[in-house]
């Protein structure tokens, strides 16, 4: 192709992306869209796998039948949207198997905030109303994103992800309205959650390297900040219904925006997690590794039986 | 016959799918690749509903405020009546399916008979569990060929699996005199009856999966009596923990 042909293909494709077009795995693409979709939809298939691990640590103890079967299942849609992530990352020419390398490497990220421990019970509640709520707010308007295979994969996640937070929500109020030691429970998981759910939106937006070009391709439709102030909104009434406190001593309704302000990140925690010093990041990474090297001997049995399968097929149609 | 005596005899029933979900449960996260992953979790999701099934009923049936959280999370590790063969530990996948495979072909079986109950809760129960349990005995049927003729390796482990657990496969067939009642009653199942059709699909699996049929005659048993393997304490700290921790709390 010569440079003019390319200028005129590429523009037809910001066209259509402006037009709100779906671009389809076999439409041609600039390399770039194809790289950072492949970054963007792994990096989230990879949260919702290591995001197994942190709640998949209460499931042998949660504390009644009916929560331990809520909990499994969600567990369990977590691990089917990984599925249908790595699935949809798939049609950008990479195998599922590349992709674990490199989140078993650290070359991909996951979402930072599942390297806090669960150290309560509460802590599943915390999970599913802030982290499952702040990805809500990350991910609903991935559902109009322009690359379809995303886009239609995250119309079901968000469906999912939005019961989980419900359900979430109403762990944390079933303990906030028991006794003195449930509260205690909720109160502390609600201290320990809040920073790193706000941290989940990202860097600010002057600190933050992908937002313009994101933007351009509707990858994303605001910005970092943007986002986090709506979490903060969204959140803050909640928590005051069942009686918990927000633990930020600089939190207060600004009448003029309409709007909380709210106190200053710890930045340098956030990028100490995010660089693999968080306080579970290495424990993570190994149970995701041994996952992988434990199941090879398996995988590899399924694949010869198959192979068997088919070569006797063969010899018989013969 | 007294109500206590299906209370028992519900127990009996229920604790071997409370305590094979709990196992399966603690691999959620952890499985050879996802599609196993969400298999497992979906096996012990059925198991868990089923169980509740039972201990709501169980719960009616002896009053004095028991529900299905008591009736599972406040016994001692004596009062639990599940086989010896469910509580065994997760060593590696092989044994995973292997103790999969060799309570699915029961539970298929008993589920079957247990459908005819003259007893309008527990036949309700068997007709809804048995859908599940022939997928969990297809899935598990499956992997026991898959692995057994895969490669070497998956062979010599599955066969290890099948060879190690083998000792726990008769005291499914164990009855007590609560059984025997239950039976004459029309509401439990003659478990010598399943006997026979059990080793038979057994051993026409291993067979096709090129394994072969521990010869051993040396058996297991106890879980019924509430006599565990050392397994059961830790399964159950872990299982308890919340409601010894802080007891008759709502959550």
């Amino acid at each position: 192709m010569s440079e003019n042909q390319i200028k005129n293909i590429e523009a037809e494709f910001d066209a259509r992306i402006a037009r709100d077009e779906k671009i389809e795995p076999k439409d041609w693409m600039p390399e770039k869209y194809r790289q950072t979709h492949i970054r963007q939809i792994s990096q989230h298939a990879h949260s919702e796998i290591v995001g197994m691990l942190p709640e998949g640590n209460w499931i042998t103890r949660a504390p009644s039948l009916r929560r331990k079967v809520a909990l499994l299942a969600k567990v369990q849609d977590e691990a089917g949207h990984g599925l249908y992530l790595y699935s949809a990352c798939e049609t950008l020419g990479i195998s599922r198997d590349e992709l674990y390398e490199q989140l078993h490497t650290g070359k991909a990220k996951y979402s930072s905030i599942f390297n806090y421990p669960t150290i309560t019970w509460a802590d599943i509640g915390a999970i599913g109303w802030l982290v499952d709520g702040a990805a809500i707010i990350n991910q609903v308007p991935l559902c109009n994103t322009s690359y379809g295979p995303y886009a239609r994969a995250m119309i079901r996640v968000c469906k999912e992800e939005s019961f989980h937070q419900r359900q979430g929500y109403e762990i944390m109020m079933t303990l906030a309205e028991g006794t003195k030691e449930q509260k205690t429970m909720a109160q502390d998981a609600l201290n320990r959650w809040w920073w790193p759910s706000l941290m989940m939106f990202g860097p600010t937006d002057a600190e933050s390297v992908h937002t313009a070009q994101s933007m351009k391709w509707k990858l994303k439709r605001k910005t970092n900040d943007e986002l986090r102030q709506q979490f903060v909104d969204q959140t803050v009434p909640q928590a005051e219904l069942i009686g918990l406190t927000v633990p930020d001593p600089d939190l207060k309704w600004n009448d003029e925006r309409q709007s909380y302000d709210f106190g200053a990140i710890d930045w340098d925690e956030f990028w100490q997690v995010v660089k693999g010093h968080g306080p579970m990041n290495k424990q993570r990474i190994n149970a995701r590794v041994s996952a992988w090297e434990n199941g090879e001997w398996v995988r590899d049995a399924a694949m010869a039986y198959a192979k068997k399968q088919e070569e006797s097929r063969t010899k018989q149609a013969m | 016959m007294m109500k206590e005596e299906l209370y028992e005899y519900i127990l009996g029933v229920a604790d071997n799918s409370l305590i094979l979900g709990q196992r399966l449960g603690e691999l959620c996260g952890h499985g050879p690749s996802l599609e196993t992953d969400i298999a497992c979790t979906n096996i012990s999701l059925d198991l868990f509903g089923q169980t509740r099934s039972y201990f709501q009923y169980a719960a009616k049936l002896i009053g004095n405020d028991a529900t299905e959280d008591t009736v599972a999370f406040l016994r001692t590790e004596r009062e639990y009546r599940n086989v010896l063969l469910v509580e065994q530990p997760n060593t590696d996948f092989a044994y995973t399916i292997a103790r999969q495979f060799l309570f699915d072909v029961f539970h298929f079986l008993f589920l079957d008979q247990l459908k005819n109950s003259n007893d309008l809760n527990l036949s309700a129960i068997a007709n809804k569990a048995i859908k599940e349990v022939s997928y969990h005995q297809r899935f598990s049927t499956d992997w026991i060929k898959r692995l057994g003729d895969g490669t070497p390796e998956s062979a010599q482990r599955i066969q290890a699996a099948i060879d190690d657990l083998w000792r726990y496969t008769d005291e499914l067939f164990h009855t007590s005199n609560i059984d025997d009642k239950i039976i004459e009653a029309g509401i439990g199942v003659n478990l010598s009856e399943l006997k026979d059709p059990y080793y038979s699909r057994v051993i026409q699996v291993l067979e096709e999966s090129k394994l072969v049929t521990p010869e051993s005659k040396w058996f297991q048993k106890g879980g019924k009596a509430g006599v565990h393997t050392e397994h059961m304490g830790y399964i159950l700290s872990d299982m308890q923990y919340m409601q010894r921790t802080f007891p008759n709390m709502t959550w």
